[in-house]
């Protein structure tokens, strides 16, 4: 499976943000897309994800499923985390497997370190137990595609280091990973793309 | 089908255990009923004629309002743009929402309007008819007001704009709906026509208005 | 000149810049025969004697206010489905334009009526529906300017002229059935009698330069909103610039 973009434009408040851009990611690679605010990271994402029209050029996934689109074969996470604070962790995943399909609710949860809070309202949870209850659902939803906007902001350094053991996993599973970020992620990219300069 | 029964539960699951919208629609149509009086004054005669029409108008606004929180929670926490990538159409989608939306929002004005009808001096069979004109119309009135609740998240803006857009698409359903209820009670138009009307445009609301709110999120999420 | 001129900005207010002084002319030109037609031609009606050519005016505004929506919804269509550049230009620059006309028929059909009526309005089903119709253009033009963006604006817009367009025979059919629960002797129709051939001709004359009004106000207005944009995306990019690369 190989997911390619070409000739991409990006274009926010009348002006180009960027233009003629391309990129290849392939199975068990890890492309990560760095670069300053506002140089469009995460349009980037939006636009893998079918969640932003493309001005210009084209985005194909060659060798994936071929009744569904892009979309429905990635996951995205992004900068907010899609809790409802009324309903419980347990709920909170199992609403986002039922939807968009998959399960392993309690492993997910077990692999992220929240097995223990799964019956708490998602509202007292902490900010870095939020963003781990985002990777549990990436983990329950077995999207082969992870589309990641800054996925280490407000995670402490051991949950930046479970986050990156996850992403192995996922990558030696068949998966692939398009990552935008500031820092450091904690995996090898195999691909590099630099915005904004 | 079962992803789309998720989002109802879903919804129902947060309406219920968060509270407070089913209640303050109740309170919001009680006060306009209440209003209305002191603006007319206490004549029971008057009051009994128009209260189909005063139930109706204060059951509309106390809908038409509470719908623009409809799309916005899900939006603010990015959930809108999850659920932009799952399988099933957005449409089916905004319709098990506006289902859930009009059980915990909807229903309860329906099931008010038989106390707020004795204030206004309504006769059981004037009673009877405006519950079962506002149990077919309210629907309506929540299918046409996704398509406001949609352009808001679109636009990010709340406010009195998105009532404005919407109060006129409301019309036809407010005119029939009010027909229907005088028509029980008065005549001269048998009661059936404008009621087959009032169901005829919930059963169009329900497609219109979904395909509209979709073509609004889709769009918004750029 | 191809129709690819109308998809290009700079070729379309070019192409109106040198089409604008021929309709403006010919604008001038209907009006004038339009109203010699209405004062010197037409006949008073032997009830409403000469008020009744309020009508000249009064009907053409009903049917521009109407057409313009039906045209804002061709151009929705563009923006959502073909994404024509020019799309939404032509939908924002039309919806004053359309108001205007609709408050215009809604103002002479009440001095029409004040005569007959004794009162400036009595929610005649006709009139009742038109005004309905200029609410919905007032909530459409609202939401043109609530949004800064104009691309963003443009799509909002777009589906709701297009739920309008959708509603408004929804709309027409329900005012004319509330009309007929409520007011059971007919009232006086503003439609007037039976139309004649005498009274046909100048109406045609006038539907026919209110039509060329239009079209000289929009294409006007469509070019003022295309320079306007252009003002915008130079103010987005020197502040861009200024903050340095």
């Amino acid at each position: 499976m190989q997911l390619v973009g070409s000739d991409l434009v990006c274009v926010r408040g009348g002006r180009p943000v960027f233009s003629g851009l391309g990129f290849a990611v392939a199975t068990g690679q890890a492309l990560v897309v760095s670069g300053p605010n506002g140089a469009g990271k995460t349009s980037l994402l939006r636009m893998i994800a079918g969640l932003l029209r493309l001005e210009a050029g084209r985005i194909d996934l060659r060798g994936g499923a071929s009744e569904l689109t892009t979309a429905e074969q990635a996951h995205f996470l992004g900068h907010q985390d899609a809790l409802k604070s009324a309903l419980t962790v347990t709920e909170n995943l199992q609403f986002w497997t039922r939807y968009l399909g998959a399960g392993g609710v309690g492993a997910a949860l077990d692999a992220v370190g929240l097995g223990g809070l799964a019956e708490l309202p998602a509202g007292y949870l902490s900010a870095g137990q939020r963003r781990r209850l985002s990777v549990a659902r990436l983990l329950a939803i077995k999207r082969p595609i992870w589309l990641l906007d800054e996925p280490t902001a407000a995670l402490d350094v051991s949950g930046q280091g479970r986050l990156a053991e996850l992403m192995h996993k996922h990558l030696a599973g068949g998966g692939m990973i398009v990552a935008a970020t500031h820092g450091p992620l904690g995996i090898d990219a195999d691909k590099e793309l630099r915005l904004g300069l | 089908m079962d992803a789309l029964a998720a989002v109802f539960i879903r919804d129902m699951r947060i309406a219920t255990r968060i509270g407070g919208g089913a209640l303050m629609g109740v309170l919001f149509f009680l006060a306009v009923v209440i209003l209305l009086p002191f603006a007319i004054g206490p004549d029971l005669a008057l009051l009994r004629r128009i209260g189909p029409a005063i139930l109706w108008i204060g059951a509309l606004l106390a809908s038409l309002l509470a719908l623009d929180r409809l799309f916005a929670a899900d939006h603010e926490d990015g959930s809108l743009d999850l659920i932009l990538l799952g399988r099933s159409p957005l449409e089916l989608v905004i319709i098990a929402k506006a289902l859930s939306h009009w059980l915990t929002t909807g229903l309860p004005l329906v099931l008010v309007s038989p106390v707020l009808g004795l204030f206004l001096n309504l006769e059981p069979v004037a009673i009877g008819a405006v519950m079962l004109t506002l149990l077919i119309g309210t629907p309506a009135l929540t299918f046409i007001g996704v398509i406001g609740a949609a352009l808001a998240v679109m636009l990010r803006r709340g406010g009195l704009l998105l009532p404005v857009l919407v109060l006129p698409l409301t019309i036809p359903v407010l005119i029939f709906g009010v027909s229907a209820a005088n028509a029980a009670v008065v005549g001269p138009v048998p009661f059936a026509t404008p009621l087959a009307i009032l169901g005829a445009l919930t059963l169009m609301s329900l497609v219109v208005g979904p395909v509209a709110a979709a073509a609004a999120l889709r769009q918004g999420s750029e | 000149m191809a129709l690819i001129d109308f998809a290009n900005p700079s070729r379309f207010v070019a192409l109106v810049e040198r089409v604008l002084p021929w309709l403006v002319v010919a604008t001038l030109f209907t009006f004038g025969v339009g109203l010699y037609q209405t004062f010197f031609i037409a006949p008073d009606d032997y009830q409403q004697g000469a008020t009744v050519k309020i009508m000249f005016i009064h009907v053409p505004s009903a049917w521009l206010g109407m057409f313009c929506w039906g045209l804002m919804s061709l151009a929705s269509l563009g923006t959502l489905v073909w994404r024509h550049p020019l799309a939404d230009v032509a939908a924002k620059s039309a919806a004053p334009i359309g108001a205007a006309f609709t408050f215009l028929c809604l103002v002479t059909g009440s001095l029409w009526g004040r005569p007959m009526w004794g009162t400036y309005w009595v929610w005649d089903a006709r009139l009742t529906s038109v005004l309905v119709m200029f609410l919905m253009y007032l909530g459409l033009i609202a939401l043109w300017r609530s949004v800064d963006d104009p691309a963003r604006a443009g799509r909002a817009a777009a589906i709701l002229t297009l739920v309008g367009a959708v509603n408004l025979p929804i709309i027409k059919f329900s005012v004319d059935w509330w009309n007929t629960l409520h007011q059971p002797a007919s009232v006086f129709r503003l439609g007037g009698p039976t139309i004649d051939p005498s009274i046909l001709v100048p109406l045609a004359w006038m539907a026919i330069a209110f039509t060329l009004l239009f079209v000289t106000l929009h294409l006007a207005a469509m070019r003022t909103e295309i320079l306007r944009r252009r003002i915008r995306t130079l103010r987005l990019m020197q502040v861009h610039s200024a903050q340095g690369a």
